[in-house]
């Protein structure tokens, strides 16, 4: 029977840890991914996981033998938040290149400068071009669930891919939730186990991780990794079948909530999809009908899949929890418009999105500042006229 | 030099599955300077051996017998290493 416990996102990414029991883990701390690496780490201590567990010097030390670990054929995780996975960033490029099934949660964390400990996703929005796999996570729960989930989608026999599962620094690791977890044994069936194809330990069949490859070949792996990726939307919506059986929780590619009859809404990624939904509620009770839409899998980013969801609406607002700085807005922004530009539309219909960047740093974001977005919307269905194609919400002027 | 693979043929994540093909990538072709050997002034010391990057070395019987033309690249660690001097760097001609 699943167990209803209240814990922190941290608590339940590393319960989800535990109950994967991976062949190694090698951490480094960092806020606000520290309980994790803690909590777990606890479970080594007291022999609950049969883990490898090693701590080192840095993050680029903690990838770098994961890599290591994950090439030799071990089930093999770690963690980390911003500065940590800045400092990995070159390694983290050759997991996904290697084709390493490594689970990695990061608990979003605003990267430096100026220096702040908070939630912004411009960590892993960092990372989104590294070939991993990067699956959002709402709550505590889903934090939970994506865990588990992430290691079937990294280890699929079609996909070999490094998945990073994101939950918002403090909004959920540091926020204790009711959340349910599995059995042990329910996690174990589920995630299976773990056969690498090419292990380097297998003396007999040796085999060369990472070779040189220049002109010659270079291009041709980047195109496979380019390839691999249309084969993930199909694996996670699989693995999602099968985990809502042992769960009862269904999941997608991406949450569309009151989107059927919806005039207009907004995308969005994280924590924030929770007080936007309370936001629709509230909006929908005074008649106003509107929608929202939550990014669950950001990478590979399932555009036509999106932009079909949002064919209907008459205005999208898209909010950015990172900018780009000279792009177009926020990356998710870039990523909508893209897929809305390639949507085959009846001729001459063309949806007005706009972005909005909002809680860096871990700015609050409440309940008036989305009811504002939706306000916005509403004046660009009445006027057909967009005032400010990007801006910044929760800023002072 | 074995024929180029496109990426549908190629293993995952360029991953090489034959242990020991290095053998068949000739580096042979990038020498300009060719490797000589004196029988007369070597001492079968294997120096040459040792420091070879290619392993181009040929060995037979416990003496050094010659050059793997097919790999050596030219680089004449060999003739510098050499404490006898019996190996000299010629140019390569065709």
């Amino acid at each position: 029977m699943p167990k209803i416990i209240a814990q922190t996102g941290d608590d339940a990414v590393a319960e989800a840890m535990r109950q994967i029991n991976p062949d190694v883990v090698v951490a480094y701390p960092i806020t606000p991914q520290t309980e994790i690496v803690q909590y777990f780490s606890e479970f080594v201590a007291q022999g609950k996981v049969k883990t490898e567990f090693n701590c080192v010097e840095s993050e680029h030390s903690a990838m770098s033998a994961c890599i290591g670990a994950s090439a030799a054929g071990g089930r093999v995780m770690t963690a980390t938040s911003s500065q940590g996975l800045a400092y990995m960033w070159e390694v983290v490029y050759i997991a996904a290149s290697y084709r390493l099934p490594i689970v990695m949660p990061v608990v979003n964390r605003a990267l430096s400068g100026p220096i702040n400990i908070h939630c912004d996703h411009s960590d892993t929005m960092g990372a989104r071009d590294s070939g991993w796999i990067q699956i959002f996570s709402e709550n505590v729960q889903e934090s939970y669930d994506n865990t588990i989930q992430a290691v079937r989608i990294a280890e699929h026999k079609g996909v070999l891919l490094p998945v990073m599962v994101t939950l918002d620094g403090f909004i959920i690791s540091h926020a204790m939730e009711r959340f349910e977890m599995l059995d042990d044994e329910i996690v174990q069936r589920f995630i299976g186990e773990y056969k690498s194809e090419h292990s380097l330990l297998n003396t007999g069949h040796p085999v060369t991780y990472g070779p040189l490859q220049l002109f010659d070949y270079y291009m041709e792996q980047k195109r496979q990794q380019h390839e691999v990726m249309k084969f993930v939307p199909g694996v996670v919506l699989e693995v999602a079948k099968d985990f809502e059986k042992v769960s009862k929780r269904k999941y997608g590619l991406f949450e569309e909530y009151k989107m059927d009859d919806a005039d207009f809404g907004i995308v969005v990624l994280g924590s924030t999809a929770g007080t936007a939904k309370t936001v629709v509620d509230k909006l929908r009770d005074d008649g106003l009908r509107v929608g929202l839409l939550k990014v669950r899998l950001f990478r590979p980013f399932p555009a036509a899949e999106i932009a079909n969801s949002l064919s209907h609406l008459k205005a999208v607002a898209v909010l950015d929890r990172s900018d780009t700085f000279g792009g177009l807005g926020g990356p998710l922004f870039e990523e909508v418009c893209a897929s809305l530009f390639n949507y085959q539309f009846p001729e001459g219909l063309r949806i007005p999105v706009v972005n909005y960047i909002y809680g860096l740093g871990g700015r609050d974001i409440n309940l008036d500042h989305i009811k504002k977005v939706y306000a916005d919307l509403s004046e660009i269905v009445q006027t057909g006229k967009i005032k400010e194609l990007v801006q910044y919400l929760g800023v002072r002027e | 030099m074995p024929e180029e693979k496109g990426w549908k043929d190629m293993p995952r994540g360029g991953m090489i599955l034959e242990p020991g093909n290095a053998r068949k990538y000739e580096t042979g072709s990038w020498r300009t300077l060719k490797p000589v050997m004196d029988p007369n002034k070597c001492i079968h010391c294997m120096f040459c051996w040792i420091y070879c990057p290619e392993s181009a070395i040929i060995v037979k019987d416990k003496k050094m017998s010659g050059f793997d033309l097919e790999h050596c690249k030219g680089c004449g660690i060999c003739a510098k290493e050499c404490p006898k001097e019996a190996i000299e760097m010629l140019i390569e001609e065709k």
